[in-house]
């Protein structure tokens, strides 16, 4: 008999702020979060704008105890320690994080898993202890930096603190997590890009579902608005230009689009077996029913290969069906996609191939939640909002804002709010590097 | 119904040599790879050493569309690639230029779980951006100033084959692996933890085989630097060879490996159904965290041993009792043993706690005092080394033990490796990998 798993808590961390309430409220309305940048001066990049989580503190979502950690953490750390706690919170769930009560589940019996991405390290940071190296040129002195006086060294590295390279070690946020909720369960963090969120929390429902745990926090979160990883959007295309007094939109699934805009956070899900989430009275998001992945032969920049046009969305649609397939759910169940919809010209063309493979003709009646315009381009963070959004849809049984494609690739149709009959809904996403990954959710009654 | 998993083809590249046979035969030789660095002047670092993996060409492994996708990426992804060619070619389900041979799944039944590591910033932008547009009045960055330099000196391809997503798309695309495709970053665990939810895959029937295993180099100036402030690399100047010293009194640190692994996983169905012959099954997997803290290790071990039970548990085996014939209840642990004062000895307590008296009677051994610690890659390494053991009847050696330390009372196959052919060979073999902030990962591999 295999163990159902279902979706009691939602921690969201997004433009909006912190928490599921503003993310679903401003989804309804379609209100976008991508404005001008704050967090850096970003006036020499070429797009100014982003959705960034406004007035966020970490130390504002963590045990008293535990705030001088802020200072190993980066941003992407800060973030998910935020979101585990909001989505904890949400489920209701007592962790060892709380001040008092027996935890839900002994810490054995929970998971973690947290997608994320490459953090970069802080550029004043490294650059302040680099130039303490440079010699009459200008130029780094590996010979400086080293430490051993006696070979010549000046030991500019002792400039950097002694835990540098554990703040920006991917598998910290889930660490962070792990120490303050006491999950003791099966842990990891997985990097696919922008599939890292989804992927991750099809990994804590088949830890579940195998019975190594019986609940799991899961999720992805990252940030991208720093200075090293926003030049590399920029280097891959990925970015919109933009003025300082725009007002910019995305525009996905359109052929010219001139690009995305960042965003950051994500979200961290509580996953529970459906028996001991009903035992404690929990009431569910939603069922994940079904989960498949893939990876798409991609054209990667350097390898000048391009993916035969024929190829397009085949492993991306592949990994659809095995979804669907795993859920027991024909294509034509489907209530409401919630796609990666990046607003990406590239992305977009393979996720609208793949979607045509697995839909045809209907795909033009699917409502389309599409968080990107709203929330930005987020990442590993990015599947964390979809499957959120997805699951929020299911519970009451309403759509936010959404679109609909029409026949031709600019005729998008932007639909207000509105109650729906919600059975099941797609979430689906495949990152910039092939890897695709695709969940089924089930309304939970 | 659960799926038995099997080993049906594997792949190295190690410091000791990119190949099994090769680097098998020098670690059973007591070989050590580790030597003054060469690949920068990191002569006046604290650690100047490491074991570097030498004359490596990844045309000597792979050709055609499988060297073209493997030639772009940065050093981990040409290693990735190698490992993956070699064990692609051993499993007969296709040819070192990517192609598929008869009898392969279809391409989306065969997936890829790799524990890859970051590849090494691009320095000499590095010199264009963080050097150049530094403020030192205001001791900050020049933000818009960086931006400028950075759209001008950074490039695409160079920063984003950084990302470990582009070595998992690279190996993917080389052997045209089309199924499910994932890449975890687990420190020094990872690549253990993708071989053990690689064969999770295949269990519940998501793919019929995967690629999986790790792959990582962190011989670079920043890689080395980020260690050497942690203070968790030996500083033995003067004497590299002899300093990784797993299990020892006198031990100071690790010393920094670099490298791949890579093994082929299948259905035992799906091996069978085509005639491969399986080179061992993997029984039993197990993930657990420490959620102590993110520097040190919980001092009671009870992570590490939660992890071991889980695989031993799966494979059916009782670790506080004797084996069938009164045998040890596995016949080897192929350590994590780093060589840090912390693991090592919190390591001896780990498996003495799960293993009670029966943990005295269990060889174990860090085949990091030989290779150093391939990171990433390192468990995914010492895995195939234990199909190594139970394929030959050998076990490697622990060198550098000329104190053992009374912290660590294991029989930890002090600096001599050991022939088990006389006595029954090699059956069940542990594998434990300890990441910073404690993951901790476990997989048994069981002959078939």
């Amino acid at each position: 008999m295999r163990r159902r798993v279902v979706i009691t808590g939602l921690g969201v961390v997004s433009g909006y702020g912190v928490g599921v309430g503003p993310f679903w409220r401003g989804l309804a309305e379609g209100r976008s979060t991508i404005r001008p940048i704050e967090r850096f001066d970003a006036s020499g990049f070429a797009s100014k704008h982003a959705a960034e989580v406004p007035d966020f503190s970490g130390k504002d979502h963590m045990p008293r105890h535990y705030r001088k950690a802020v200072k190993v953490m980066a941003r992407d750390s800060e973030l998910a320690v935020a979101a585990a706690a909001s989505g904890v919170q949400d489920a209701g769930l007592v962790t060892r994080a709380a001040e008092e009560g027996e935890p839900t589940y002994p810490g054995r019996r929970v998971g973690c898993q947290i997608g994320a991405g490459l953090i970069a390290a802080d550029v004043n940071e490294l650059a302040g202890a680099m130039v303490t190296s440079a010699g009459d040129s200008g130029e780094m002195s590996w010979r400086r930096w080293g430490a051993v006086a006696e070979s010549g060294g000046d030991g500019a590295m002792n400039n950097l603190p002694p835990l540098w390279l554990l703040k920006y070690l991917p598998n910290m946020l889930a660490c962070h997590v792990t120490i303050i909720h006491g999950c003791e369960g099966p842990s990891n963090t997985i990097l696919a890009g922008e599939a890292a969120g989804l992927l991750s929390i099809g990994e804590g429902s088949r830890i579940i579902e195998r019975n190594d745990a019986d609940a799991t926090l899961s999720g992805g979160i990252e940030s991208k608005l720093n200075l090293t990883s926003f030049i590399r959007l920029h280097l891959a295309g990925l970015l919109a230009p933009s003025a300082p007094d725009d007002s910019p939109s995305v525009a996905p699934y359109d052929q010219d689009s001139p690009g995305t805009f960042a965003g950051e956070g994500g979200a961290v899900i509580v996953l529970e077996e459906r028996g001991s989430a009903s035992a404690r009275g929990a009431s569910p998001y939603a069922e994940l029913l079904g989960f498949g992945a893939g990876q798409e032969t991609v054209g990667l920049g350097s390898l000048g290969e391009p993916t035969p046009e024929e190829g397009v969305g085949g492993a991306y649609a592949a990994a659809i069906r095995a979804a669907l397939a795993d859920a027991s759910c024909d294509a034509d169940e489907i209530d409401a996609i919630v796609p990666g919809a990046l607003g990406h010209a590239e992305s977009d063309a393979r996720e609208l191939a793949a979607l045509r493979r697995v839909f045809a003709d209907r795909l033009g009646q699917i409502p389309i939640i599409a968080t990107p315009p709203l929330a930005g381009a987020c990442a590993a963070g990015a599947s964390g909002l979809q499957i959120a959004a997805g699951a929020l849809a299911l519970r009451d049984q309403r759509l936010p804002a959404h679109l609909l494609l029409g026949g031709d690739r600019k005729g998008l149709t932007p639909e207000s709010a509105r109650e729906a009959r919600l059975s099941r809904v797609l979430v689906c996403v495949c990152s910039t590097a092939g890897q695709c990954v695709a969940a089924v959710l089930a309304f939970a009654g | 119904m659960r799926r038995r998993v099997v080993i049906t083809g594997m792949g190295w590249v190690t410091p000791l040599g990119a190949s099994i046979e090769g680097a098998w035969a020098r670690l059973l030789a007591s070989e050590s790879a580790i030597g003054p660095l060469t690949r920068f002047p990191g002569e006046t670092f604290a650690t100047n050493f490491a074991a570097e993996v030498r004359d490596f060409d990844l045309a000597d492994h792979a050709e055609g569309a499988a060297l073209r996708f493997g030639a772009g990426g940065c050093l981990s992804t040409g290693f990735a690639v190698a490992a993956a060619a070699q064990a692609v070619e051993q499993s007969g389900l296709g040819r070192r230029d990517g192609s598929r041979a008869d009898g392969a799944p279809p391409p989306h039944r065969v997936g890829v779980y790799l524990g890859a590591g970051e590849g090494s910033p691009d320095y000499p932008s590095l010199d264009h951006t963080h050097m150049r547009t530094w403020d030192a009045q205001a001791r900050a960055t020049d933000a818009p100033a960086w931006a400028r330099a950075a759209a001008q000196h950074m490039a695409h391809a160079r920063e984003f084959e950084q990302e470990p997503h582009a070595t998992l798309a690279r190996v993917a695309g080389a052997f045209g692996a089309q199924g499910p495709s994932l890449n975890c970053m687990t420190a020094c665990a990872a690549g253990v933890q993708a071989i053990g939810e690689a064969a999770e895959i295949i269990a519940r029937g998501d793919a019929d085989a995967m690629l999986a295993g790790g792959a990582h180099s962190m011989i670079h100036p920043l890689g080395m630097t980020g260690f050497i402030r942690l203070t968790a690399m030996s500083t033995r100047r003067d004497t590299p060879q002899t300093a990784a010293r797993p299990f020892d009194r006198t031990r100071d640190g690790f010393v920094m490996g670099e490298g791949a692994g890579v093994v082929v996983l299948e259905s035992l169905e799906h091996a069978e159904r085509r005639g491969a012959e399986p080179l061992a099954e993997i029984a039993g997997y197990g993930s657990s965290a420490d959620a102590f803290r993110i520097t040190d290790m919980h001092p009671e071990g009870a992570g590490p041993a939660d992890a071991m039970e889980r695989a031993l548990r799966q494979a059916g085996i009782t670790p506080a009792e004797p084996g069938p014939d009164n045998r040890p209840p596995v016949d080897y642990i192929c350590a994590h043993g780093t060589g840090t004062k912390e693991n090592d000895s919190i390591e001896t307590t780990a498996i003495k706690r799960l293993f009670g008296p029966q943990a005295s009677r269990i060889p174990v051994s860090s085949i990091k005092s030989m290779m150093g610690h391939l990171i990433q890659a390192a468990g995914a390494v010492e895995l195939i080394a234990c199909v190594q053991a139970i394929r030959t009847g050998w076990l490697p050696p622990t060198i550098n033990v000329r104190e053992p330390d009374p912290a660590c009372d294991l029989d930890v196959i002090p600096n001599t490796a050991r022939d088990l052919r006389d006595k029954g060979g090699v059956g069940t073999c542990l594998t434990n990998s300890f990441g910073f902030g404690g993951q901790n990962d476990s997989v048994l591999v069981r002959r078939t």
